[in-house]
């Protein structure tokens, strides 16, 4: 749903003249008169119009603001006479006769007389009085605009296409809309009154040559009046289903790019959303209207709480995009009273988005009038042809920051003019310049200086981003509105082109602007023209980081900083220069209106066709493209393109780049995400700079329409990986390139100007920021001071040696985490391995909680992290020196040397300590957690004594059972499996079932083994097998193991235990490497299964806790903490003084190792009894 | 010595018409007692020379040459020993030194057949023994010597006052450890301006008033008084030209400068008259 179009209506009885918003689909009720939405807007373009980019665009802006749109020139007169344009005339011609396009929702409340033209108001007017409907030509009366509240129009009426075309976006239920209905009548009408809105316009243009001043003057006083904002009431809506299906066909046109310029129509919801008051469509309109029509031939927009409610609607569409915007556009947002009233929720995401995001406040920086420093090699008397040349070439460069100076000291001054303060002194330059052939030195010259000065941010009149309205905030609501309006007149002071201004030169780049206008030097344009071509094809084809900031390696992070601020560097400068190739390449034929007739067009197309490209900008375009860096070469062609005159879209090389800017555009989908595309931010800088230049007035209107959109193919085969999927575009950058989008800011803010009174929402909540932290002079800290030095260090000495220095200090720094992380990391983890197992066996099996425990390790090692920026410090001291004095030249000076090598040390210990400070402990964090979730996978939450690993013997032909088949119940060689074992021994059993005494002497040997033979054996499984294992000595212990045979003699002889006790000592001794959890032994569970036996047996429990002493697999302190716990347990009374028993039998036991003995006296029965009596 | 537009005006007011003689300078000395006799000097020099240069024309016409030269034979006629030349300088508001130069020229072409080259003229000006006439010579010498603003003497001692500034200045680069090219160094480079001294490693210089430092790119050393004539001289020939190649700079007038001059602190030419003591060097805090 496109763009309104304001239509100017006079009411001749009243005398009060009136605008309604039509759209081609939409038609917006009147906006109160005088008042306006878009009256900031207006004014803005006005002055952006006059402070045009060349003197010459300088034209009137009166008239064109009735029609044509923000950053529509007065070129929109382009159609006016006669129509007769070439194929694009003719191609429009077509698409507002023939095509369905605009479908008009609204439709005037006229008698749908639709055969009869003339009394078919067609741009959605309701009818006039009979009178008014005689004579449809006088309904378009050029009153002077400042009457008007012309909202902005942008130069594309955006149309959608065929509603029928648009599978989504065709909602069944409006089958039986009357969206067709009288459509070509409409459409034609529409393109006529359009036609003769234009026609007035140029008239207009030409004679008033000079912009009426009245223009931007005349809101005021209806600014006042509209302070009272009439309130907008959800309940009020008047028809929410409708509204609702409008707002979702308009927002699935932008979300598919279906609209040339994504954030116009942002812009133009957000007007919607803050429009102050409505005038009430007349009342005989609606009156007469009522009966007559249905309810679907209803204004769509009959009140502001329509508007609101659509705008909300729309807003909550795109929430996607508005939540990438800055926090002040999303703060103002969050704090509008009538989306807070109209959605809640909506609300409560912005606020959330808001609170989510980073404030990224840019600090201006002073714009440094740094000279281009003298380099020897390049600048000594040896580089010129000859004396003379050299002596002049040293005077023009006296002469060039003599009048750079002068222009600083005055152009800000009223009435200095550029071309009469230094015109002359320029040109007396050149023509010693063209005596003496040094162009190219001056051109170098130029060039630098202009990337000097122009290429920061701040210097170019950027805006700052983020909270810095808080500080205001501060001085009360009532003063606020103007104090804001205040702050966006001293943050951006000539940026007030509207959300599509036209191409201009803010700041210094003026100066070099006026330099070449003045210098007016063929020969000096010819070499500036070469030497940007070649600069922009040297940054264009710059080699830029690939790779995605990694979340699993750290040291990337580190690279990555530098590298998306280089990557914004050079887009920077690519844009600045290819902005200033481009206006001194079209320069010769630029003028502000296109060809008047089909013949002359085709006779300068004839001509221009026939000039080569001043640089191949298309296969630049393509291989970018194709290379997956359009994020790179879009913005800068975009600005090459956006000083085009009117013939360069017709020339067919030209054309076919603007049809490949099209398809991409239209491929730019911002809700898709997939993997390998590109991303959010990036997409989101292209649809802005491509959407400017969609608006830009010498690029066809027709354009956007007539390309077929296929989409563009993404030559998926080539793609390796390009910087286009990289997340290389912040917000800061995007703001910086295309500085418009803080229009929506600005209207917002201006709605809370306008609202002043009522302002509030959570704009006192907020903590004011000192203006301190935002001023503070760079140079009285010492930091500062000697980042500064560093600076001007590098600026009279060779470029290499800064190039050396950064790139040893890059490459350091990151070598430098690398190293921290192989080292002090390494060795944390560790510890926090140690730490780990000993927190294991002091809590015992039940201390679990892996979040716990990685809480208890980085408690105690994350405090060591701050080793890091020592040990970085030092890591980077001695690494950085030598590898710059490898690099430097041999013959540089000691003092330059050192120099050099101090400020490497410096750069690399703060690119590599301000990673490490920030990301230290998140990395020591989660290589713990990964080390402590490794452990406790390994080894099943089970402490054990770290054992070395070994290998097979050397003999091993690793024929042992696969232990996959000792644990699970796959039978093979055996009959049965550790798992049968132990279930058969838990139980339910059948009676029959159980085990023979040899089965467990085959399946132990079998265990034995399987963990000689290594192969195939991983941890888990062999901590499962000990596990089992333990599990088997206990039952065997407790003599709980069925054992086949007649029914009389189900238990295991005692020997035969003992034997297998044995057995599994050494399997536990020699044959586990890993750790076995044998305190398992000793659990209430395991010693629990003794209390079921009767009479209870003691003696192979004891046997086997001296055995575990003797062999050393349990130490004697361990094994009393153990028994000492069991205490805790519940036992039955009987069991408890057994237990009790058995412990003093085992402390009474001398420490001396006495095997036989032990055997022998255990092997009485009678023992066990006693103990079981006593 | 840094003095107010005000105080240089005032001492400018006593210089009006004052012959360039010892004897005018002490009396400045005493009417400004607060001021270095070098700071003197140097004003009354550069004074005396705008003096000079407003009137030279006016000595140079050929009557008036005619005319000293008639007063001079008649005045070494009567008495051959008496400081002719020199009374007649200061009689007709004229420097010494310049007065012996145009009898001295005019003497040569009556007695010489061709015309005398500037250098034989230079030559015996600075050494008057070679002057052929033994009564002029004398007349000649007295000139030059009671001459203290031109005259070989003076331009030789002004020049040894500079080349010992520059000396000075080097010692104290070298004392601070601040590495720097000279001017021959920059020369042999091929740069086209050359300062006395460029720092290879720039320094931040610190001023107590202000509340932010100023980078050092290059300094040069002026040993005399800057007013506002000759600064604006060197900013058009010298300093301009060395911040359009290496960036801000200092400038040291020795014998101190009008204060008001110093306004191009912002934008990169620093005025002292001294060697900084306040400065920082990359690496270090303060040196």
């Amino acid at each position: 749903v496109g763009r309104l179009e304001p239509s100017v209506r006079t009411d001749h009885l009243s005398g009060r003249s009136w605008v309604r918003w039509v759209s081609p689909e939409l038609r917006v009720s009147p906006v109160a008169s005088g008042l306006s939405v878009s009256s900031g807007l207006r004014e803005s373009r006005t002055d952006g119009r006059t402070s045009g980019w060349d003197g010459q665009r300088s034209g009137p802006p009166g008239a064109g603001s009735a029609g044509s749109g923000p950053g529509r020139g007065p070129g929109g007169s382009e159609e006016g006479a006669g129509g007769e344009n070439g194929a694009w005339a003719g191609a429009r011609r077509s698409r507002a006769s023939g095509s369905p396009i605009s479908p008009r929702l609204e439709l005037s409340s006229d008698p749908p007389n639709l055969s009869n033209l003339e009394e078919f108001p067609p741009v959605g007017t309701v009818p006039q009085g009979p009178a008014g409907r005689t004579k449809p030509s006088r309904r378009i009366n050029p009153t002077p605009v400042s009457e008007e509240r012309s909202l902005s129009k942008p130069k594309t009426c955006f149309t959608s296409p065929p509603i029928s075309c648009a599978p989504t976006s065709q909602p069944s239920a409006l089958d039986t809309s009357p969206w067709g209905l009288g459509l070509p009548l409409g459409c034609r009408s529409l393109q006529e009154e359009r036609e003769m809105l234009r026609k007035e316009r140029s008239k207009q243009l030409q004679q008033s040559p000079t912009p009426a001043c009245s223009t931007p003057e005349s809101p005021i006083p209806s600014r006042t009046e509209s302070l009272t904002a009439e309130s907008a009431d959800p309940a009020r809506v008047s028809s929410r289903q409708r509204l609702e299906l409008v707002a979702l066909v308009y927002s699935s046109c932008i979300a598919e790019n279906l609209v040339p310029n994504l954030f116009l129509e942002l812009f133009f919801v957000l007007q919607l959303l803050t429009a102050r008051r409505m005038v009430p469509a007349k009342d005989s309109d609606l009156e007469s209207s009522q009966g007559a029509l249905d309810s679907l031939e209803i204004p769509l927009f009959q009140s502001i709480h329509d508007c609101v409610f659509f705008a909300v609607q729309v807003l909550e569409h795109q929430f996607q995009v508005l939540s990438y915007l800055d926090k002040g556009t999303l703060k103002l947002l969050a704090e509008n009273e009538r989306l807070l009233c109209f959605s809640p929720a909506l609300q409560g995401r912005l606020r959330a988005a808001y609170e989510g995001s980073v404030a990224k406040v840019s600090l201006m920086m002073p714009p440094s009038a740094q000279a281009v420093s003298f380099q020897p090699e390049t600048d000594n008397r040896a580089n010129f042809f000859s004396d003379r040349a050299f002596h002049t070439f040293k005077k023009q460069r006296d002469v060039f920051y003599e009048v750079l100076r002068e222009w600083e000291d005055h152009h800000e001054e009223p009435g200095w003019d550029f071309e009469k303060g230094l015109g002359s002194k320029i040109r007396a330059m050149m023509s010693q310049l063209s005596a003496a052939c040094s162009h190219s030195h001056f051109v170098r010259l130029f060039q630098k200086q202009l990337l000097q000065m122009c290429q920061s941010p701040g210097s170019a009149g950027g805006t700052v981003l983020g909270e810095a309205p808080d500080v205001l905030n501060m001085l009360g609501a009532d003063k606020l509105g103007r104090l804001r309006q205040l702050q966006e007149r001293l943050l951006a002071p000539q940026s007030s082109g509207g959300p599509c201004p036209p191409p201009t030169f803010p700041g210094c780049q003026g100066f070099f602007r006026d330099f070449i206008l003045s210098a007016s030097s063929f020969q000096f344009n010819q070499h500036l023209m070469d030497s940007l071509s070649l600069k922009i094809r040297e940054l264009n084809g710059l080699a830029l980081p690939q790779h995605k900031p990694g979340d699993d390696d750290g040291e990337s992070d580190v690279d990555w900083q530098g590298e998306r601020k280089q990557f914004a560097m050079v887009l920077l400068s690519l844009r600045l220069l290819a902005k200033f190739l481009g206006f001194v390449a079209f320069l010769p034929y630029r003028g502000s209106e296109p060809p008047p007739t089909r013949e002359l067009q085709d006779s300068i197309l004839a001509l221009r066709s026939q000039v080569p490209p001043v640089l191949d900008v298309r296969a630049l375009l393509q291989q970018g493209l194709w290379t997956h860096r359009a994020v790179l070469t879009v913005p800068w062609l975009v600005e090459f393109l956006s000083f085009a005159d009117h013939i360069v879209p017709l020339l067919d090389y030209y054309r076919s780049i603007f049809t490949l800017l099209l398809q991409l555009h239209r491929s730019l989908v911002l809700s898709q995400e997939n993997e390998g595309e590109m991303c959010f931010l990036n997409k989101l800088l292209l649809l802005a700079v491509l959407g400017w230049l969609f608006q830009i007035p010498t690029v066809p209107e027709d354009l956007f329409f007539l390309e077929e959109g296929q989409a563009f193919e993404v030559d998926t085969a080539a793609s390796e990986h390009g910087l286009d999927s990289v997340p290389v575009v912040d917000q800061q950058l995007l703001y910086t390139c295309c500085p418009y989008i803080g229009e929506l800011r600005k209207l917002l803010a201006s709605w809370v100007s306008g609202s002043s009174g009522r302002s509030g929402g959570f704009v006192r909540k907020i903590t004011p920021t000192t203006t301190s932290s935002l001023g503070t002079q760079p140079l009285q800290t010492s930091q500062g001071l000697q980042a500064q030095l560093a600076q001007a260090f590098f600026h009279n000495q060779p470029p290499s040696l800064r190039r050396t220095v950064e790139f040893v200090a890059e490459r350091i720094g990151s070598n430098c985490v690398k190293h921290i992380k192989a080292t002090l990391v390494a060795d944390l983890v560790h510890q926090a391995e140690s730490l780990l197992q000993e927190q294991l066996v002091t809590r015992g099996q039940e201390g679990g909680d892996p979040a716990q425990l990685l809480e208890i390790l980085c408690s105690q090692l994350c405090p060591h992290g701050a080793q890091a920026l020592t040990q970085g410090q030092e890591f980077c001291q001695r690494k950085s020196p030598a590898a710059v004095q490898a690099l430097l030249p041999e013959e540089t000076p000691a003092a330059v040397l050192s120099s050099a090598e101090n400020i490497a040390v410096e750069l690399a210990t703060e690119k590599a300590c301000s990673w490490l400070s920030a990301n230290i402990t998140a990395l020591i964090r989660r290589e713990v957690k990964a080390a402590v979730s490794r452990i406790l996978r390994t080894q099943g939450l089970e402490p054990a004594a770290r054992v070395e690993r070994r290998g097979c013997s050397r003999a091993c032909e690793h024929h042992a059972p696969l232990p996959s088949h000792l644990i699970s119940e796959i039978k093979v060689s055996t009959s049965c499996c550790m798992q049968d074992v132990l279930s058969l021994a838990a139980g339910p059993r059948d009676p029959e079932e159980g085990v023979s005494p040899e089965h467990l002497e085959q399946l132990l040997s079998q265990l034995g083994q399987s963990l000689r033979c290594r192969q195939f054996l991983c941890p888990p499984a062999e901590q499962f097998l000990a596990k089992c294992s333990v599990e088997l000595a206990s039952l065997l212990v407790a003599d709980q193991i069925p054992i086949l045979g007649p029914p009389a003699q189900h238990r295991l002889e005692r020997g035969q235990a003992r034997r297998l006790l044995h057995m599994l000592l050494s399997l536990w001794k020699d044959d586990f490497q890993g750790p076995v959890p044998l305190q398992l032994l000793l659990s209430p569970r395991n010693v629990g299964l003794l209390a079921d036996t009767r009479p209870r047996e003691w003696d192979l429990l004891l046997f086997l806790l001296r055995e575990l002493v003797e062999q050393g697999l349990m130490g004697r302190l361990e094994i009393e903490a153990c028994l000492g716990s069991l205490h805790e347990a519940q036992w039955p009374g009987d069991f408890s003084e057994e237990l009790v028993t058995l412990f003093q039998l085992f402390l009474a036991e001398p420490h001396l190792p006495e095997p036989q003995l032990r055997a022998c006296e255990l092997v009485q029965p009678s023992r066990g009894t006693v103990l079981a009596q006593s | 010595m840094i003095l107010t537009k005000a105080q240089y005006d005032e001492i400018a007011q006593c210089l009006v018409s004052v012959p360039p003689t010892r004897q005018s300078l002490r009396k400045l000395k005493q009417r400004f007692p607060s001021q270095s006799q070098a700071t003197l000097l140097s004003i009354f020099s550069q004074e005396y020379q705008k003096h000079i240069k407003r009137t030279h024309a006016k000595h140079h016409t050929l009557e008036a040459i005619e005319s000293y030269y008639q007063r001079y034979l008649n005045g070494v006629l009567k008495n051959g020993a008496a400081p002719v030349l020199l009374e007649l300088a200061n009689e007709v508001d004229y420097a010494p030194s310049l007065m012996a130069r145009i009898i001295l020229e005019r003497f040569l072409q009556e007695h010489e057949q061709t015309p005398p080259s500037k250098s034989v003229i230079n030559s015996m000006l600075r050494d008057p023994s070679q002057i052929p006439d033994g009564v002029l010579a004398n007349q000649v010498y007295q000139c030059v010597v009671n001459d203290c603003c031109y005259g070989p003497l003076v331009d030789c001692m002004k020049h040894a006052i500079g080349y010992e500034h520059e000396v000075l200045l080097r010692d104290l680069l070298l004392e601070k450890n601040l590495s720097f090219l000279d001017e021959d160094q920059l020369r042999a480079k091929g740069y086209d301006k050359t300062p006395d001294f460029i720092l290879q490693v720039p320094v931040v210089m610190l001023c107590p008033s202000a509340v932010e430092g100023h980078i050092i790119h290059w300094i040069e050393s002026k040993a005399s008084f800057g007013d506002e004539c000759s600064h604006h001289a060197y900013l058009h020939g010298q300093f301009w030209s060395y911040w359009n190649r290496f960036g801000p700079g200092l400038v040291i007038y020795w014998y101190g400068f009008i204060q008001e001059l110093d306004c191009n602190r912002e934008r990169g030419i620093l005025l002292k008259a001294c060697f900084p003591t306040d400065i920082v060097t990359l690496g270090h805090s303060t040196a």
